[in-house]
């Protein structure tokens, strides 16, 4: 079963990477481009078949290692 | 007095640290292979800078889960001195040892330059070298040092006295020019519960000889040499 694992910075967390993508943006004139946060997507493939199962392993997998708690927020979607 | 120094595949200040502690030391560290469990009896552990694993994931975080770190982990609850150091204080926070997370620079670039840091507790094995409110210039060399942490966890620092060291100014103001990469309240070295390990992104081992152009960093191995009264 495939897993697709977005990691983006917490709301209230400041994210540099994005506001700099934003003056980027602007610079190049798309006007009105707002509040760009820049994360991280991770796929991976994995033996278990059972949607439940995979999502708890999934979960699993992100607060030990894929995302960073203290500043990261996750999010698991099954393929 | 036995020292160690966990060596990563992608640590670059290692061997500075090696020097360092052999001189402090009056003996040879062990240098242990992150892949090692066996980790020698040391009194202190020394977690280097560099860029262990590319920074893959994020920076410190596949160093975390090494072999090596579990026994650090170890021998830090067991209240072993452990020192981590820029790469190493990613490490620490990465492992859970110390609170909060660093992230990329506020300013976005890599800075590589000589810092001053603010004496903030003299009361550590780390720190009984050095005088209360002493200013240090120290260098830095970081693309992710801008300490992150809830409130919560940065109040507590605050009121355990578990900040070591604040960026400031050459007067040892802590001012917001005088910080180099966002980090919150000038945080540049935090203290875990019980005091046994540090983590601080600028480079004492880069100060710590004369023929380097200052030894501000050595009064460090010296208190953990044992070599400063308490």
């Amino acid at each position: 079963m495939k897993i697709q694992v977005h990691v983006t910075l917490k709301n209230g967390v400041l994210d540099p990477q994005g506001k700099a993508i934003e003056r980027a943006l602007s610079g190049l004139g798309f006007d009105g481009v707002n509040d760009v946060r820049q994360g991280k997507f991770i796929e991976l493939e994995v033996a278990e078949n059972d949607p439940e199962k995979a999502k708890a392993a999934a979960d699993e997998m992100c607060r030990k290692l894929l995302a960073n708690t203290v500043i990261e927020d996750y999010r698991i979607d099954l393929g | 007095m036995k020292s160690a120094v966990i060596v990563f595949p992608g640590s670059n200040c290692d061997r500075d640290v090696q020097i360092a502690l052999r001189r402090s030391f009056g003996s040879e560290p062990a240098m242990v292979w992150h892949g090692d469990e066996d980790v020698p009896d040391a009194d202190l552990i020394v977690v280097p800078g560099g860029f262990s694993y590319g920074d893959y994931l994020r920076a410190g975080c596949m160093a975390a889960h090494s072999p090596a770190m579990r026994e650090v982990v170890k021998r830090a609850g067991a209240g072993v001195a452990v020192l981590g150091i820029c790469n190493g204080f990613q490490i620490l926070c990465e492992s859970g040892l110390l609170p909060g997370a660093l992230m990329r620079n506020a300013g976005l670039r890599f800075v590589c330059r000589d810092v001053h840091l603010r004496v903030e507790n003299t009361e550590t094995v780390f720190t009984r070298g050095y005088a209360g409110g002493e200013v240090l210039r120290i260098p830095v060399a970081h693309h992710d040092g801008n300490y992150a942490a809830d409130p919560e966890t940065l109040s507590r620092l605050v009121n355990e006295n578990r900040i070591a060291f604040r960026y400031c100014d050459m007067g040892g103001d802590i001012t917001e020019d005088a910080n180099p990469n966002g980090s919150a309240a000038n945080i540049a070295g935090i203290l875990n519960e019980a005091g046994n390990v540090l983590g601080m992104m600028p480079h004492p081992e880069r100060l710590a000889d004369a023929a380097l152009g200052g030894t501000d960093g050595r009064a460090m191995f010296e208190a953990l040499a044992g070599k400063i009264a308490a």
